[in-house]
């Protein structure tokens, strides 16, 4: 973790626009993101959470503004200005994006080694054997029995699922990973133990991660910056401790102070 | 069998309908579709979509391939026709008989003999030419659509050749079965570049289209697709480096031939689980009997 804003920002979200209607969901949002770095934004249902994570990820073409992605190479894309073969191309290499219903992030109908499998056959693995191993592996890896690698989603555990849908997303070795409250709809225990997992494997993988939560709990244990969003303006952001122990803005207060007290 | 050999050596047949144009479809519509065979042509594998025609038969019989064939037919083009294989069953003798009385063409029942072949679910195991059109009918033309509902994704996935998808059924079926258990509509990919359903036929003729001197057509009446491989074009069917594809075989031989090498039906011939196997192909099957083979048991029939 030391040092991470030493390189060149990975992601870079420049003055985002989007608006549904008469209703503004994005208004003129930006931020940097260093590599190894885990961003959490945090703000109320309706604050624009999920319409940034779905401009970032390429799942909605925001009406203005940039998302500027560096490359392996250290070139700066702007992810949608790509040609699409090449933005999807980057967006199930370098790029994941893990959502909050593990229905939406994974293929409901084909088994475990399937969905972990997909992205290696999408670049053109072609060794039945070899995809296998690499899924059973992935697996083991996000603490998933591997007995389970035939079984389809839907016999699997919610947090089973939400794990399957990680495993997904990392085979390919990407750099940056959208993650939309990936822990909502799970027990606490489950929470918990999953939160352990992203934790080991940000650090371990050296991933940037923006992180989306309405959950303050899990944006302190995983986030090492933090941006608190309302009505699609970014109201305050700075370092996690700093944002949740001495908050400026009035409504990062009033976030903050309606924490339970457990 | 041979009975069955309706080719009339030039003679146009007695009963054609007056009223229509030459092969029921009018001028129009046949250059329509020959300026969508041309596309399909010059890009192997891509559906090219066309303005598929109400015909007077129900979607589902063969709509796509008469279109096809309407277009494709010239005055002096001897048709075949065979649906799974066999010139006489009812699809296969209607569609037949449609084109003898609306274009005149002669028919036959001999593959060897044919220039225009339409078909349904086999490709004839006699080894077509240069000078034959093997036209099929094609129920669902998009490979991708079992895995992916949406028809802007599917035509994507195509333009950016991306087929990743299709290699995750194939695991799937790995995965759950053992083998890849799809035994037709086998996907292939199509010089190189486009993956496509090679329609309903058996994984047996898959490798029956590559490099195979005849032009084959597809045509998709509700779907209103048409795609093609042009001569010599290579087929290679999808499968994994350690789970290569490979055709089924059998047992035993056509219980009335005694080919060998030929697609075999199983036939149940009585109530107590009595079976034999024949030659799908009826012509291939029928050529061989008079050639003088014979197979366990074609005596009986």
């Amino acid at each position: 973790m030391s040092g991470y804003g030493a390189d060149a920002p990975i992601l870079i979200a420049d003055e985002l626009r989007h608006s549904f209607g008469r209703v503004p969901a994005l208004q003129g949002v930006s931020f940097d993101l260093h590599p190894g770095e885990v961003l959490g934004v945090v703000g109320e249902s309706g604050s624009g959470k999920t319409t940034l994570v779905r401009a970032l990820s390429g799942e909605l073409v925001p009406q203005g503004g940039r998302v500027l992605y560096r490359d392996r190479e250290g070139e700066l894309l702007d992810l949608h200005a790509l040609p699409e073969g090449r933005r999807r191309r980057l967006y199930r290499t370098d790029l994941g994006t893990v959502r909050q219903n593990p229905r939406d992030g994974l293929r409901m109908t084909v088994s475990a080694g399937a969905n972990v499998g997909e992205r290696l056959m999408a670049l053109g693995q072609r060794h039945y054997g070899s995809i296998r191993a690499q899924a059973e592996d992935w697996l083991a890896r996000v603490e998933v029995d591997p007995d389970r690698l035939d079984d389809v989603p839907a016999q699997l555990s919610g947090g089973m699922q939400q794990r399957l849908q990680i495993a997904r997303n990392l085979v390919s070795g990407p750099r940056l990973v959208f993650m939309d409250e990936p822990t909502a709809g799970l027990d606490v225990s489950v929470q918990a133990r999953l939160l352990d997992l992203l934790r080991g494997l940000v650090a371990d993988l050296g991933l940037a991660v923006v992180l989306v939560t309405h959950d303050l709990g899990v944006a302190r244990l995983l986030a090492h910056r933090l941006m608190v969003m309302q009505h699609g303006e970014v109201v305050e952001t700075g370092l996690t401790d700093q944002v949740l122990d001495d908050p400026q803005h009035a409504y990062a207060q009033l976030l903050v102070s309606s924490i339970l007290p457990v | 069998m041979s009975a069955a050999d309706t080719t009339t050596a030039g003679a146009a047949p007695a009963a054609t309908v007056e009223g229509y144009n030459f092969a029921y479809l009018d001028e129009q519509t046949k250059r329509m579709l020959r300026r969508a065979l041309l596309k399909a042509v010059a890009i192997p594998g891509y559906q090219v979509p066309f303005a598929s025609r109400e015909m007077p038969l129900p979607y589902g019989w063969g709509t796509g391939g008469i279109q096809v064939t309407a277009a494709v037919l010239g005055a002096d083009d001897t048709l075949k026709v065979i649906d799974q294989g066999a010139d006489d069953t009812t699809n296969a003798v209607n569609i037949r008989s449609f084109f003898a009385r609306t274009a005149g063409v002669r028919t036959t029942t001999r593959t060897e003999r044919a220039s225009v072949i339409q078909t349904r679910h086999r490709i004839p195991e006699t080894p077509l030419s240069e000078d034959q059109i093997l036209v099929y009918q094609v129920p669902i033309p998009e490979p991708l659509r079992w895995l992916e509902a949406r028809e802007q994704e599917t035509r994507t996935l195509h333009a950016l050749a991306e087929y990743g998808l299709m290699q995750v059924s194939l695991y799937e079926d790995v995965a759950q079965h053992g083998r890849i258990a799809k035994t037709y509509d086998y996907p292939v990919e199509v010089a190189g570049r486009y993956v496509m359903a090679p329609s309903p036929i058996p994984k047996f003729d898959n490798p029956k289209m590559d490099r195979n001197p005849a032009l084959q057509l597809f045509g998709a009446g509700r779907e209103k697709r048409i795609y093609a491989v042009p001569p010599y074009t290579s087929v290679r069917s999808l499968d994994f480096d350690d789970y290569p594809f490979d055709v089924e075989d059998w047992s035993q031989p056509c219980a009335l031939c005694g080919a060998t090498d030929s697609y075999l039906d199983e036939i149940i011939t009585d109530d107590a689980g009595g079976r034999r196997y024949v030659c799908s192909d009826s012509d291939h099957c029928g050529k061989r009997r008079e050639a003088g083979h014979t197979g366990p048991q074609g005596e009986t029939s």
